[in-house]
């Protein structure tokens, strides 16, 4: 069986996005490439959710383009994406992760949906009906229904937004384990210190344009743009 | 059954032809809103969700047959079913099967409207999510249904509530046959125009309650469902 083609590098050139005549994402230029996650940071309303449904081809772009492994189109099935407040399917947590098992066969489906729910610390809640979780217990079986599609990248949209510390651990080192097995992470936060924690490299967003984007260590040390470094110091930036 | 005799005391005494009255009234209303049921929710459904040309001006005329009348059904169904209509051959003109296909298309409107309006506003929440899991156009049909279970519940039973009392449309492809195609609403018409006043109002209460046990029962399936779904 010839293996699936790669949907890496995924390629902005001049990308933008207009929706009824605002231009919610302008004349974007950025490669996501295989490796450690890239995080993607910016106040609310620089375009970040609308970039990543543009990088998991939900939407097209107005003008410009994007590219997944060097194709104009991709079918997306490598794709996959948690929002910020997922939608829990009205069923047990361990049937939410089953649904996104559509090409695993019949047989082999119970065991994977255990080990998804074990790898986001669920196992015990297999049974219990999603909605009735907490958020940060959502939040994972989120990641568990996205993971059950066997993504090659995985773009979680400030996954962590509303949850408490403890949670917001727990998603993190859900990520972390996810990006060892070489899946692609692609997360937007505002929490500087999460994107500190999790980042090989750095993009920031402002105003729907990319305003800079350096690895972790390099975009603290030395921040790219004037405006990268005012959101680092805390400056209001809109 | 006896003239002024309550009907209750008819029901309760195990009146054999009140009881096949009332058998048979829970049997075609029962049978017309699954038969419509099995056709409006997947055709509500997908109304819901595809887009295509004409589809505002067909979502008006779905709702306007909500409406519908019923002895213009029962009429339409008549002059199809009768032995020179185009459906004849079928011979089952003044036969329970008549009434129950009369009853289903009064009915299926009904549902389907109501689960286009119901699965519309379920795909607001899902759309995000099933278009991200990449989710094919029947299976987000199928799992609106399924996620939207207990509101459609409400649509199924405002069909079965049309359909359990209408009089118009199995009167006239029913004709009201005693010990045949007799319902509780053809009884209590007959009833009335007979002037037995009292067993017409003592069948109006039967047929009444008989529609709150239903929908008692089924209110309570359906809340012992959404405890055990969420």
């Amino acid at each position: 069986m010839r293996a699936p083609a790669s949907d890496l590098p995924i390629v902005f050139e001049q990308a933008s996005v207009v929706v009824r005549g605002v231009a919610i994402l302008e004349r974007i230029s950025l490669s996501l490439d295989p490796g450690a996650p890239t995080v993607v940071i910016g106040p609310n309303g620089a375009g970040k959710t609308t970039l990543f449904r543009l990088a998991a081809a939900l939407i097209m772009p107005t003008s410009g383009r994007v590219s997944w492994g060097g194709k104009a189109v991709t079918d997306g099935r490598r794709l996959a994406m948690v929002f910020q407040r997922p939608v829990m399917l009205r069923r047990s947590a361990a049937a939410n992760v089953a649904y996104g098992l559509t090409e695993v066969a019949r047989s082999a489906r119970p065991a994977r949906v255990q080990q998804l729910l074990e790898l986001v610390g669920l196992a015990d809640l297999a049974r219990r009906p999603a909605r009735r979780l907490s958020g940060g217990e959502q939040q994972r079986l989120a990641l568990a229904r996205a993971l059950a599609r066997a993504p090659e990248v995985l773009f979680l949209d400030e996954p962590t937004a509303s949850l408490d510390p403890a949670a917001t651990k727990a998603v993190e080192d859900i990520v972390r384990a996810v990006a060892a097995t070489g899946v692609k992470v692609v997360i937007s936060t505002q929490n500087l210190g999460q994107a500190r924690r999790l980042a090989g490299d750095l993009v920031f967003m402002l105003r729907g344009g990319v305003h800079g984007r350096a690895p972790t260590e390099q975009f603290f040390a030395a921040p790219p743009t004037p405006e990268a470094a005012a959101f680092l110091r805390g400056d209001i930036v809109i | 059954m006896s003239d002024g005799a309550s009907a209750f005391d008819l029901l309760f005494s195990g009146d054999p032809a009140l009881l096949a009255i009332v058998g048979l009234s829970l049997a075609v209303s029962l049978a017309a809103t699954v038969l419509a049921a099995v056709v409006a929710l997947p055709l509500g459904a997908a109304l819901a969700l595809v887009r295509f040309p004409g589809r505002g001006a067909l979502i008006v005329i779905l709702n306007a047959l909500m409406g519908l009348p019923p002895v213009v059904v029962g009429l339409a169904a008549y002059l199809l079913l009768s032995r020179s209509g185009p459906l004849g051959f079928l011979g089952i003109l003044f036969t329970p099967e008549a009434m129950v296909t009369a009853q289903a298309v009064l009915v299926l409107p009904i549902i389907a409207a109501l689960t286009r309006q119901t699965i519309e506003d379920f795909w607001v929440e899902y759309r995000d999510e099933l278009t991200a899991l990449r989710v094919s156009p029947a299976r987000r049909v199928a799992t609106l249904i399924w996620d939207a279970r207990f509101s459609l519940f409400t649509a199924v039973l405002a069909g079965f509530g049309r359909a359990a009392a209408e009089v118009g449309t199995v009167m006239i492809v029913g004709g009201n046959i005693e010990g045949f195609t007799r319902v509780m609403t053809t009884a209590i018409a007959l009833e009335t125009s007979k002037g037995d006043l009292a067993l017409a109002i003592g069948l109006g209460v039967v047929l009444l309650a008989l529609i709150v046990a239903v929908n008692a029962i089924a209110g309570g399936v359906r809340r012992l469902g959404e405890i055990h779904a969420g």
